[in-house]
């Protein structure tokens, strides 16, 4: 079981001045799998998934990535060029804000194409079509193709966002609030849309969210984290409806119900 | 001339540019950081250029400096007499008879040989500038050989256009490793530019950059698969000399709408004319 993990970290600290932003924390996450880091803001969510993906290094501890051939290397050791060319390809990122990630002056299937261009696609009738497909596929219609991202509305953006990430077929993608700062309406949609694309192509995600609806909707399991630390870990139903420690119990109370 | 050392540079400024030089000759498309001088002109006249050719310039050397493929227009003049004056070297206006050709937007439409160089006065080296902002990260881009964004522009030219619209300073591949900007000249030049016999030196004055293009080095334009690099040209000849192949400039000759085509190589189109009065 533990060895074909796809990625696995273990006694990951980093602080922040004073201030602690990750306290020994450790994380596994198995192919196919979607975890959930849940916690209020300032928790160390958004900090965890910036040292699981490498964009942050840690000032103690590793992250190890398992390649589909099985060879398992450490994220913060590689090689600027092997991490980037890991991004590119076996990985994704979709950042709470699309506008951060888009290309705001570049049509929605040229933001789609970019990766494959990236990757050494040169044949632009095939790009063209790959974007069409990934526009149809996150529910965008084929005739926006050409259109630039600032004539979309928000939810139409994080789809965009979503589209150009998996258009390379990646093995893992990080989340960072993919639904924040969206109405209810649109995030039920989206949710079901990221959570029928997961299933759909078997993709390991790694998802911060400070909703916990977002997380019973989409994880299969969850990290409870407070001030840096985890306190608690756990299949989604088990830790969400039987939490354990009063800080998940306090998270949990106080989810208004509609 | 009394007062100036040859060719108007110090020699130790002519050293450090030769170094930059020996190292941009030496990785084939990427930008060297120079330290360029003050020149008697202003940038985006040639300073980078100017420099360069200083800095090769030997006595025996004789020069040719076109702007817009002129020999007679004021910056091509004013260059040529510059050195004339600065180094007391002979210049030429024929293609042929130049070891050294200081150009701005033009390749001569004659072949060039073995032995000359090509200096060309480059206003933007980085390529990526006008897509990526930040230079650290272009210079990042350029060490990974990340250079699917430049695809991303080919291909909203041709979404938007249905073609590459760009028309000058066509972006290529230098050697499979670097891309690099060939500076203004028209992409219909590009063609000239792989595996050319003469040494092509690139200089950027304001932007301190030098670059390099050894002889016969692979320099690829970029393209897709199904949209292949083409260059253009006016579909006119040259009212002067009646060349259907070489690359037109339009002038405008009257109040009217009168208007003439004519080559924009002038050294192409006079050898062309004294060629044609000679039999008669």
């Amino acid at each position: 079981m533990t060895d074909d993990r796809m990625l696995s970290a273990s006694g990951l600290n980093l602080r922040f001045g004073t201030v602690p932003a990750l306290v020994d924390v450790a994380a596994e996450l198995w192919p196919g799998e979607v975890l959930a880091i849940v916690g209020e803001s300032g928790s160390g969510k958004t900090t965890l998934l910036n040292v699981l993906s490498g964009h942050m290094a840690p000032q103690s501890g590793q992250v190890l990535y398992r390649a589909p051939d099985g060879t398992e290397t450490d994220v913060h050791a590689m090689s600027a060029p092997m991490l980037r060319a890991l991004h590119r390809s076996d990985w994704g990122f979709v950042h709470q804000n699309p506008r951060d990630a888009l290309r705001m002056g570049v049509s929605a299937g040229g933001n789609v194409g970019e990766r494959l261009m990236a990757q050494g696609s040169r044949h632009y009738g095939d790009i063209r079509e790959a974007a069409i497909a990934w526009l149809a596929e996150v529910e965008i219609d084929a005739d926006r193709v050409d259109d630039l991202p600032r004539t979309f509305s928000g939810g139409m953006l994080q789809r965009l966002q979503i589209a150009r990430t998996l258009v390379t077929h990646p093995r893992l993608v990080f989340m960072d609030e993919p639904t924040g700062g969206l109405d209810v309406s649109v995030q039920a949609r989206l949710l079901d849309l990221i959570r029928g694309l997961v299933a759909r192509l078997g993709i390991a995600v790694v998802l911060v969210t400070h909703d916990l609806a977002v997380a019973r909707l989409l994880a299969h399991r969850v990290m409870v984290m407070q001030r840096g630390e985890v306190v608690e870990t756990g299949l989604t139903d088990q830790v969400l409806d039987d939490p354990q420690h009063p800080y998940t119990q306090l998270l949990v109370a106080s989810v208004l119900a509609a | 001339m009394n007062g100036y050392n040859f060719a108007y540079l110090d020699e130790q400024t002519k050293r450090m540019i030769r170094r930059a030089l020996l190292k941009a000759v030496a990785i084939p498309g990427h930008q060297i950081p120079f330290g360029s001088r003050e020149m008697p002109l202003p940038y985006g006249w040639g300073t980078g250029g100017i420099q360069v050719t200083a800095a090769v310039l030997g006595p025996q050397d004789v020069l040719k400096v076109i702007d817009q493929g002129a020999d007679d227009t004021t910056n091509a003049v004013s260059i040529r007499r510059f050195f004339a004056r600065t180094a007391g070297i002979a210049t030429t206006t024929h293609t042929s008879d130049a070891t050294i050709i200081q150009t701005r937007h033009r390749i001569p439409e004659q072949g060039l040989r073995e032995g000359q160089i090509l200096v060309y006065q480059v206003p933007m080296p980085e390529p990526l500038a006008k897509l990526e902002p930040s230079r650290a990260e272009t210079t990042r881009m350029h060490g990974l050989a990340e250079y699917g964004l430049m695809h991303v522009k080919l291909y909203e030219d041709i979404t938007r256009y249905g073609h590459v619209s760009i028309s000058y300073d066509y972006p290529v591949m230098v050697a499979e490793r670097y891309l690099m900007s060939p500076s203004p000249i028209p992409a219909y030049d590009n063609p000239k530019l792989h595996r050319n016999p003469a040494l092509q030196l690139f200089g950027a004055g304001r932007e301190k950059r030098l670059y390099a293009i050894p002889p016969y080095t692979a320099v690829r334009s970029l393209d897709f698969d199904d949209h292949p690099f083409r260059t253009t040209r006016a579909p006119q000849h040259c009212d002067l000399c009646g060349d259907d192949a070489s690359y037109l400039d339009e002038v405008v000759t009257d109040n009217q709408g009168g208007r003439m085509f004519v080559c924009s190589d002038t050294d192409h189109c006079e050898s062309r004319r004294a060629k044609q009065e000679q039999p008669a």
